[in-house]
């Protein structure tokens, strides 16, 4: 009957129990952190430390003119706060993004699964949709800065033609207070619904198969596979597209900026624009920096937010 | 050519134990199965031999050099993968010479040793085509190539023939086994399925929770298991172990067969199977029952060959017997084995 | 993307057209505008009355050519491209060992690192373009196009970081330790065998990190005052502008040329894109 047979007694060259290091290279764990230094020092010393400096600048009493720069506790902020635009200018804020991305989360999902079908002409679909985001900000808003014109938008002719304005009336989009409030909705909808969209055809595609067909099989119609089995599994990833969108509608200054101007009067300005008007136009760096700062702490929720949703995914 | 040698291997991931303090020696060109169900820590002594994991404790010896904290390409070794994980962006050819130019061997030597390993494996007309264009034998071959060109001192195999479909993996199993009986290069090859384990193994080590159960020939295992583990792990139905006495008791199914069959003869235990379920499987019957007078509650299995006439219908009592020298006894709450005491257990 | 869910129903059917249709017309229709709008002369443009749509005079190049000719548009779109490409090349030096190391190398630890990365990625340049005006002057790249190049891998690094680390994954982990079976090192494994592997990742994560700088406004902005250092996104803006005049027609000419090739880019692209993304989320 054959035993557990044990080991010769082979020589061996070093002494059991030394441990000879091997080269880093050959190191997991240690080459993993040295190829992450570069990154992650670069991150550091621009982003992180810029970061801290604006908070830093909020707490002083810095400007564009002088190179003083002492500590005045809460004051900037309370400048800042007690400036008589700074209630509009917050509202404004929130009201843009959370109307643009409610609009948004809607369409980006009925997008997505328009794009997932198969149908003539898709190819072109899908370029003439993604044109909105991948044209730089800038750009696209002065397109809609033309086509919103007072004299000469093409809105005005087709207002005209439904009879909602008489002849040689203008809608002078950019002009009216709510008008103009509705025209930076449309255009921060319009530039974030691409982005929004590919997020969540990324998350559709993703949905295994036999879930979908198990679903066909049991008898489920249209609507009760879309309500009860796809939008449920898919809600993680419309959450995700719509952090994506409301950070980059809540922090964005280039379309108030080209389109508005701010205007009319204060009327559309929002956080980003107003600290870069008080901080660069004003010259007042540290109320500018006061100004950026309120968008922290809703970024910082969001941030926060992904964060729950990343280890509540590690624990399914 | 070389021994590999692994001595109080210990490895730890988090709070598990993988392998728990191993001590193995193969021999000079032997081919060794690592055979044991998924989770039992084969895989990861295979890993701890190439280099693909560093272990906790212990050391690994190969070709008589310490070879513990070196990285797999230091250690003269090779690996067949169960994916055979092929370049998928070169050709064979460029398959082949990549262990080649890794050692800097010069150019002209490099073409030659190409040739030399794709005659021996007959790839010679594949040479210039990519993985995707070949079946799945010669993908194996491809590998096998791959791995003999570096003369390597040892062969290591996770699991190849698993992502073979069934019929091409006898085939692939006779194909291995001469191909390692050509080349004479020592082997630690890793799987779950006994049968491949029995078929291509000089030796087998059965592992389970990290530690080796038993170490020996096919014969040795399978006649000798070391405890019940290996008993009803290897052989297909299992053995048929039974609580009696105060021991178990263990017999194989091709072991228990009908006394009108066998015959009566000198030193067989006989008994009544009561009998509640035959299956005919072509080559083989499976007769299921109980043996009341030992242990009720055991389920046992017969199993004749469909060659000799079948005794017995499904809810019938029969006699049926097994030789005494192959009756294995194991301890009841170890399950190690227990040399033959010859103590009588009948009816 | 190409291919997708076949609809059986007739009313499936006329419903995907229906929608796609709608979704063309509001994504395009300001493109539309622009690109008619950049044809028109101006006594054809700058009337009201008629139908906006038709041209009421012949189409022509002129406004093009003066936008090659009589305006640094040229120089604005050197710019960009330089900037994009060094500041890309920064960015794939940096991201390609640091994506290996959490796809591969980071295990547990790992994990909080990526989020810390893709939760820079969420601080705007809005927030802090006032202190980094400083730290350039500082740096003495004030309006220099190096102010930029400098910046915007804060930006790039984390995207790039969390696309290459989908595409990392994708590779089956035997491949790569076959190869250090096979002789080599890790790093050697790494640039041998599995970077040949992602290539079509790799011009993805170039695509998307170019024309994330081209998206850029409020640096740009805020850095380069000369127009000869000015990218597309602040110079069209400010320089195409005239005292109160626009010319518009130029003004949409410059917008459509460059958003109609990066779109198309986009396109081919886009299905790499997802599977890098997709990739990268999983597991956090």
């Amino acid at each position: 009957m054959s035993a557990i047979e044990t080991g010769s007694a082979a020589p061996i060259t070093t002494q059991p129990g030394t441990r000879r290091k091997r080269r880093l290279r050959d190191r997991d764990g240690m080459l993993g952190s040295a190829m992450l230094l570069p990154a992650v020092a670069y991150l550091i010393f621009f982003v992180g430390y810029p970061l801290v400096l604006a908070i830093m600048y909020a707490f002083s009493n810095v400007t564009v003119g002088s190179s003083k720069f002492d500590f005045v506790g809460l004051q900037t902020f309370s400048t800042a706060i007690h400036d008589p635009n700074f209630p509009g200018v917050v509202a404004h804020t929130f009201i843009i993004t959370g109307i643009s991305q409610a609009i948004v989360i809607v369409l980006c999902t009925v997008l997505a699964f328009v794009l997932a079908a198969d149908f003539h002409g898709k190819w072109f679909v899908r370029f003439l949709v993604l044109m909105p985001w991948t044209t730089p900000v800038a750009l696209g808003a002065i397109i809609w800065l033309w086509m919103l014109d007072s004299i000469f938008t093409p809105f005005d002719w087709f207002a005209q033609h439904l009879g909602i304005l008489g002849p040689g009336g203008h809608l002078n989009m950019l002009g009216h207070a709510g008008l103009a409030t509705g025209s930076v909705i449309a255009v921060q909808a319009w530039r974030t619904l691409p982005l929004a969209t590919v997020i969540v055809l990324a998350g559709l595609s993703s949905i295994p198969r036999d879930i979908e067909e198990q679903s066909e099989v049991d008898g489920a119609g249209f609507w009760r596979r879309l309500f009860g089995i796809q939008l449920p599994m898919l809600a993680p990833i419309i959450l995700v597209a719509l952090l994506f969108g409301i950070v980059f509608t809540f922090s964005d200054m280039a379309v108030v900026f080209i389109l508005t101007g701010g205007g009319p009067g204060d009327a559309t300005q929002v956080l980003a624009s107003w600290a870069f008007y008080k901080g660069i136009n004003g010259g007042n760096l540290s109320v500018g920096a006061a100004d950026a700062l309120f968008m922290f702490p809703v970024l910082l929720g969001l941030a926060a937010v992904v964060l729950t949703m990343a280890s509540r995914r590690r624990g399914d | 050519m070389a021994i590999v040698e692994v001595r109080d291997l210990r490895k730890e991931f988090g709070g598990t134990t993988a392998t728990d303090g191993i001590n193995l020696t193969t021999r000079d060109g032997e081919y060794l199965v690592l055979l044991g169900p998924s989770g039992c820590g084969k895989t990861t002594l295979l890993r701890l031999l190439a280099g693909l994991e560093q272990p906790t404790e212990g050391d690994i010896v190969i070709g008589g050099q310490v070879v513990t904290n070196l990285p797999p390409r230091d250690r003269k070794i090779a690996m067949v993968f169960q994916s055979y994980a092929l370049y998928p962006h070169k050709t064979v050819r460029q398959n082949i010479v990549f262990p080649l130019a890794a050692a800097h061997i010069p150019r002209p030597e490099r073409a030659e040793k190409v040739s030399w390993a794709a005659d021996i494996l007959g790839i010679e007309r594949l040479l210039d085509r990519k993985p995707r264009e070949l079946s799945g034998g010669e993908r194996q071959r491809v590998a096998l190539a791959r791995a003999m060109v570096r003369e390597p001192q040892v062969f290591l195999f996770d699991e190849p023939l698993s992502n073979l479909d069934a019929k091409l993996r006898t085939s692939a199993r006779d194909e291995l086994k001469d191909f390692q009986q050509r080349v004479g290069i020592t082997t630690v090859y890793v799987t779950h399925d006994q049968v491949e384990a029995m078929g291509l193994g000089d030796r087998i080590a059965v592992l389970n929770a990290g530690r080796i159960q038993q170490l020996g020939t096919p014969e040795e295992i399978y006649s000798d298991p070391a405890n019940t583990f290996v008993a009803t792990f290897v052989g297909a139905p299992p053995m048929n172990i039974l609580r009696t006495g105060g021991q178990l008791l263990g017999f194989r199914p091709e072991n228990l067969l009908p006394l009108e069959w066998s015959g009566k003869q000198d030193g067989q235990l006989v008994c009544r199977l009561e009998i509640t379920r035959v299956e005919n499987l072509g080559s083989d019957h499976y007769v299921y029952g109980t043996i009341p007078s030992l242990d009720p509650e055991a389920k046992v299995i017969s199993k004749i060959p469909t060659t000799v006439p079948l005794v017995g219908t499904p809810n019938s009592s029969e006699t049926y017997v097994v030789a005494r020298d192959k009756l294995r006894y194991f301890d009841p709450e170890t399950g190690e084995r227990i040399p033959s005491t010859g103590a009588m257990v009948s009816p | 993307m190409a291919g997708g869910r076949q609809i059986r129903t007739i009313r499936g059917r006329i419903s995907i057209y229906l929608l796609a249709f709608f979704f063309a017309v509001i994504c395009g229709f300001p493109f539309l505008w622009a690109t008619l709008t950049a044809f028109k002369q101006d006594p054809d443009l700058y009337s009201t009355g008629h139908n906006p749509f038709a041209f009421t005079m012949s189409p022509t190049l002129d406004n093009i050519t003066t936008l090659f000719t009589n305006t640094p548009y040229l120089q604005f779109i050197l710019n960009s491209v330089i900037i994009g490409l060094v500041a890309t090349a920064i960015t794939l030096v940096l991201s390609i060992p640091a994506a290996y190391a959490l796809a591969r190398l980071t295990g547990r630890w790992g994990i909080p690192v990526a989020i810390g990365i893709f939760v820079v990625y969420l601080v705007p340049p809005t927030l802090l373009f006032l202190p980094m005006s400083r730290i350039i002057t500082v740096l003495g790249l004030q309006d220099s196009i190096w102010s930029l190049i400098v910046v915007y891998p804060g930006f790039t690094i984390p995207l790039s970081v969390w696309l290459l680390v989908g595409f990392f994954r994708s590779v089956p982990p035997d491949i790569e330790e076959q190869a250090q079976v096979d002789g080599y090192t890790r790093i050697g494994a790494m640039v041998r065998v599995v970077l040949p592997l992602i290539t079509p990742g790799l011009f993805t994560v170039v695509v998307f990190s170019f024309t994330l700088t081209m998206q850029d406004f409020i640096y740009a902005l805020a850095f380069v005052s000369s127009s000869s250092n000015m990218t597309i996104s602040v110079g069209v803006p400010t320089n195409l502008v005239r005292g109160d005049v626009f010319f518009w027609q130029s003004l949409m000419a410059s917008a459509i040329i460059v958003a109609v090739p990066i779109a198309l880019v986009y396109n081919i692209f886009l299905r790499k894109f997802i599977q890098g993304f997709t990739l990268g989320a999983v597991k956090g």
